[in-house]
């Protein structure tokens, strides 16, 4: 048994014993999960992939004469200007102005909040374009300028949903071509598209919120933020393994973090034809090994996480539930599953060889003593199940 | 008869030689063997043709020298398609749709993604399906 305060103590005499979700599987294997328990302060997780629930609020500073903004484009990408006068938040999946969306399909969705987001925390020169109404206080009616990060007071990453625990695996049953938020999928089960970090990934190296919890520190595209509330849609009750590994999406993190200490290269713009644009964030995550059982947590293995393989043309859309079948990471590494005796070739999302980087940036960070635990200020629920929206002819 | 090897070129020819049936000339002329793989004509009238040719590796140094008698730029090492490597994150989304494994993973532990530009077809799949935008088209 460990305390939070001391791992610390150890991280800052630089003695911590550090090592990546990845690495951890054989150190266990060798030394034994008692002698382990012992030994080890940290095990690191990471993962890196699209996260459309992102977003970050902006704070320009005040021009002279002031402005009260009411309507304003970031590089022609709408943000939202419903708070105070010249705090704004862009969101991830905003689409530019005039962008033709799919009108003509696939639309290709170039550019759009996660790329102006991808700009921002690069250090690019961005146009900002604002109207208002005009107030007594704030008599600037319009406003064009350019900015870069270093120009803000402040731009502050608020992610209402990271980190999902576990994912769905798409197919496509229907007879054409479709695309999704999980790429473009074609007919009759040709391919099949995952998006998680497997046994890297932090809420299924923690799959009961032992350790994770509102105030953990967390590493975010390089910043030192934290996880400020359970994510949007976190339904922690759910199908589990013996093992207690979730088997669909169940826990979500909402995560923060200062931009201006953001590395560019894991804060990418993404466009997904067809269906829109988002941003790949990369997160790391440490977990203190307390005990043996949050140890021995830390241990799951591609092939004892399970994913639900769910059709994308007809089941997902339509809201069914159905789920065809289960395939273990592992099966999915190999680029080829078999769904009721069809072989389907496979592709990923998310970056297995980004997230494995950003668990070693992390585990070195820990080891230099830059990096400290923060014990949560409250635990993430393990009970709530996500909630369908009715639709009702009237009120009450 | 001296081995064959093939060999995968980009050819860009300018307004004025598009209309000339070069590429004829080095299947009678050359003896070599000639499988395109994608071409297109600008509506500059610039030409873009990329191709393997198979011979001995002597008629495909002549087929050359006739080739760059016309004012066409030729490149050796393809690149039609191209990956930035800097855009690229890895994800392997690409890797399933890729007819001929030129975009594989190559490293199992890390599952880094490779591309080797000998393999690709010019089928662009992958630039329709990156979300990172990693993969361009040359024309």
């Amino acid at each position: 048994m460990k305390t939070y305060k001391q791992i610390n103590d150890r991280i800052e005499s630089g003695k911590a014993v550090v090592l990546t979700a990845d690495e951890i599987i054989d150190y266990v294997d060798r030394r034994g999960l008692e002698k382990a328990a012992e030994e080890v302060d940290v095990v690191t997780t990471a993962t890196f992939g699209p996260m459309c629930s992102s977003g970050c609020f902006l704070n320009f500073g005040h021009s002279a004469p002031k402005i009260r903004m009411t309507e304003a484009w970031v590089e022609d990408v709408l943000v939202y200007t419903g708070i105070a006068a010249v705090d704004v938040y862009l969101g991830a999946t905003q689409l530019r102005h005039g962008d033709p969306a799919n009108m003509y399909p696939p639309g290709e969705f170039r550019y759009g909040g996660g790329h102006v987001i991808e700009d921002l925390v690069a250090g690019k020169t961005l146009q900002l374009f604002a109207l208002s109404y005009g107030t007594d206080d704030y008599p600037r009616r319009e406003i064009r300028t350019y900015f870069t990060i270093d120009d803000l007071n402040q731009a502050i990453m608020v992610n209402p949903r990271n980190c999902y625990q576990n994912y769905n695996v798409a197919i496509n049953d229907s007879d054409r071509t479709i695309y999704t938020y999980m790429g473009a999928l074609e007919s009759g089960r040709e391919n099949a598209s995952y998006c998680s970090a497997g046994q890297l990934s932090p809420l299924l190296n923690d799959p009961h919120y032992d350790t994770i919890g509102v105030g953990t520190r967390v590493w975010l595209a390089g910043a030192h933020g934290h996880v400020y509330a359970e994510g949007t849609q976190h339904a922690g009750a759910c199908e589990r393994t013996a093992d207690g590994v979730p088997m669909e999406g169940a826990g979500t993190l909402a995560l923060t973090a200062d931009m201006k200490q953001m590395r560019p290269e894991y804060v990418r713009g993404v466009s997904f034809r067809g269906y829109g644009v988002s941003l790949a964030m990369g997160v790391g995550i440490p977990i203190p090994i307390l005990n043996q059982d949050i140890l021995k947590r830390t241990c799951v293995r591609d092939r004892d996480i399970m994913a639900p393989v769910v059709d994308y043309s007809a089941d997902y859309p339509q809201k069914t539930g159905n789920v065809i079948d289960h395939v273990s990471y592992a099966q999915l590494r190999t680029g080829e599953i078999e769904i009721e005796g069809q072989k389907v070739t496979v592709g990923s999302l998310s970056s297995y060889y980004k997230a494995l980087e950003i668990a070693n940036l992390l585990a070195d960070e820990v080891r230099r003593g830059d990096f400290l635990l923060a014990e949560p200020s409250a635990p993430l629920p393990k009970d709530k199940a996500m909630k369908p929206l009715g639709i009702r002819e009237k009120a009450s | 008869m001296s081995d064959t090897v093939t060999e995968k070129l980009m050819l860009f020819f300018p307004k004025c030689e598009c209309e000339k049936p070069i590429i004829y000339h080095l299947v009678r002329d050359h003896d070599l063997i000639v499988n395109v793989y994608r071409a297109k004509v600008t509506p500059e009238e610039e030409g873009y043709l990329v191709l393997d040719v198979t011979g001995t590796e002597e008629n495909i140094r002549q087929g050359m020298d006739f080739i760059r008698t016309f004012n066409v730029t030729v490149n050796s090492t393809g690149k039609g398609v191209t990956r930035d490597d800097n855009r690229c994150a890895h994800c392997g989304q690409c890797v399933s749709h890729c007819p001929t494994g030129a975009l594989r993973i190559g490293n199992e532990a890390t599952r880094e993604v490779v591309y080797n530009e000998a393999d690709c077809i010019e089928c662009l799949a992958c630039i329709r399906v990156c979300p990172f935008g990693a993969c361009a088209s040359a024309f």
